[in-house]
């Protein structure tokens, strides 16, 4: 059905650390990968070794610029997947009833078969999660890796979404954000996570953390304090020696 | 958006047929026999050849059944109903003036009323989108059911009510593109908005990708401003200005005919427009807004 649920028991979602991300795009790969062999119609390439190729791909990270009004540029890497947002208006629109929010764990699913390949919900959508499938034609996104996160066959640790597991700088977690004492909220809330265009009122699950301001640089020669002499004043035999030359004629 | 040839050709043509429809169904005119044979088919033809053509852009229209099921939350969904009854009713009111003469009053009301109900469904489809915010507001409605209106009436031969219909249904594409302009910029959603950053200016550095995707080419469409002031001129001269001069002359079935051309190649002028025009938020990820 493309009513809403009125409350979901858990909110499973992302958080994604802009401060971490390095903007490698394995996790573009690894969600290619796992989500070409797994669940639904595979995500197919076109053209993908010829001269003008694209693809099918439900994660893809953007790169940003920002120029502060003094000093250097900021480069921010932007992983962007679906936020499988509470009030998801791409549920609504959906005619046939194929795409669903979970009630069980929020996660917002395409039952493919019930999938006429409108693109409703792709217009619906302002983040640009949802991709249909050029060589399918339904309708493709995010699954939070739902047929890894419940998979009794794999070892927990590989239980959570594929983007989560392969991430080598830690940007992703993967948690419960209804659960105000799990890790993920924990971790929003200490670091003052926001919404994707909040006025849109999607209400995105998905959580994103800001890039910590850039450390200032203090000004200070690293070689100096190896340079400056040792004592000012001779003492002893030395100390006698200075005062006698520059007691001399021409002394200092 | 990418202004599929599918939904536009639906859009005039079903918007045109269903607009004679709701005419009809009012007895303006009220023909029997064989001339309501023909108007029934005129009408029938645009309205049904337009519902097919959109199937063409569904991926998999040998589901389409399916889209009956989402009435309560998908203004798709309401459309397909209103459509499909709208035609059903309407279907037994015209077999009845073509084959017994008489017109079941009740029945020609109820499908006028379902038929108009399709224009504004339609409509909504857009109109409920915030993601795109030119389309985002009561103008999409209006534009749509005074032009549904307006052209229906000429085409029935309703000049009395075709001629301040197809000036209003002209102001209000007026209105809608000159208060549809700014909508993006005042609808508060930028790349800040978008990427939640903060502490400067930001632009796009790096897109995720080398080539093109299914975003790119279904939602970021820019239209250069010197052709959009042309077609503007075009749709709004063809689609309104031309054909209320041609009622305004001496009644004659050329300059009639030629009116009903000339409104519906203004039509597709202004239909194409509407797509090519509209911005979809998403453009801003991708650096293609200046909003």
């Amino acid at each position: 059905m493309t009513q809403l649920p009125t409350a979901t028991q858990k909110k499973l979602g992302l958080v994604i650390d802009l401060d971490t991300c390095v903007g490698c795009h394995a996790c573009v790969v690894s969600c290619k990968g796992w989500n070409t062999e797994n669940y639904g119609a595979p995500l197919s390439d076109q053209d993908p070794y010829g001269a003008d190729p694209s693809g099918t791909f439900l994660n893809r990270v953007h790169s940003y610029e920002v120029q502060p009004d003094e000093g250097h540029a900021q480069l921010v890497h932007f992983p962007k997947s679906c936020l499988h947002c509470e009030d998801a208006p791409c549920v609504t629109v959906c005619p046939t009833g194929a795409s669903y929010k979970r009630v069980e764990d929020g996660i917002v699913l395409v039952n493919e078969s019930d999938c006429i390949g409108c693109g409703l919900c792709a217009w619906a959508c302002p983040y640009g999660a949802r991709e249909m499938d050029v060589a399918e034609k339904v309708m493709k996104k995010c699954t939070l890796c739902v047929d890894r996160i419940y998979n009794d066959n794999l070892p927990e640790v590989d239980r959570v979404p594929a983007c989560v597991r392969t991430c080598p700088a830690g940007a992703r977690h993967f948690g419960d954000l209804g659960d105000p004492d799990s890790e993920v909220s924990q971790l929003v809330a200490e670091r003052g996570g926001f919404d994707l265009m909040p006025e849109m009122g999607t209400k995105p699950v998905n959580q994103y953390l800001p890039p910590r301001p850039r450390d200032a640089e203090p000004e200070y020669d690293i070689l100096a304090p190896y340079l400056e002499p040792v004592a000012d004043t001779a003492k002893g035999f030395a100390g006698w020696l200075d005062k006698a030359l520059s007691a001399l004629p021409g002394g200092r | 958006m990418h202004p599929a040839p599918s939904v536009i050709i639906f859009s005039t043509l079903s918007g045109l047929g269903f607009g004679l429809l709701f005419w009809l169904g009012f007895g303006m005119p009220g023909p029997t026999g064989l001339t309501a044979f023909i108007f029934f088919a005129i009408a029938y033809l645009l309205a049904v050849g337009g519902l097919l053509a959109s199937t063409f852009h569904l991926g998999h229209p040998e589901r389409a059944i399916k889209a009956f099921s989402q009435w309560q939350t998908s203004w798709l969904s309401r459309e397909a109903w209103c459509a499909v009854s709208a035609l059903v009713i309407m279907a037994i009111y015209g077999a009845g003036l073509v084959f017994f003469s008489t017109r079941i009053a009740v029945l020609g009301v109820v499908g006028a009323v379902l038929s108009l109900g399709t224009v504004g469904t339609t409509s909504m489809i857009y109109a409920q989108l915030k993601t795109v915010p030119r389309w985002h507001h009561w103008s999409t409605p209006a534009m749509f059911l005074t032009t549904s209106l307006g052209g229906g009436a000429l085409l029935a031969g309703q000049l009395r009510f075709a001629l301040p219909l197809l000036a209003i249904a002209g102001a209000v594409q007026l209105y809608y593109w000159i208060s549809g302009d700014s909508r993006l910029r005042d609808s508060g959603t930028t790349l800040a908005s978008a990427t939640g950053l903060k502490g400067g200016s930001i632009r796009a550095f790096e897109p995720p990708h080398t080539g093109t995707n299914y975003l790119l080419r279904e939602f970021v469409f820019v239209v250069g401003r010197k052709h959009s002031h042309n077609l503007r001129a075009i749709g709004l001269g063809l689609g309104f200005g031309l054909p209320i001069l041609l009622m305004i002359l001496p009644f004659h079935h050329v300059l009639a005919g030629l009116a009903v051309i000339s409104h519906v190649a203004g039509v597709f002028a202004t239909r194409w427009l509407f797509f090519a025009e509209a911005e979809h938020v998403v453009g801003l990820y991708y650096g293609k807004r200046t909003a």
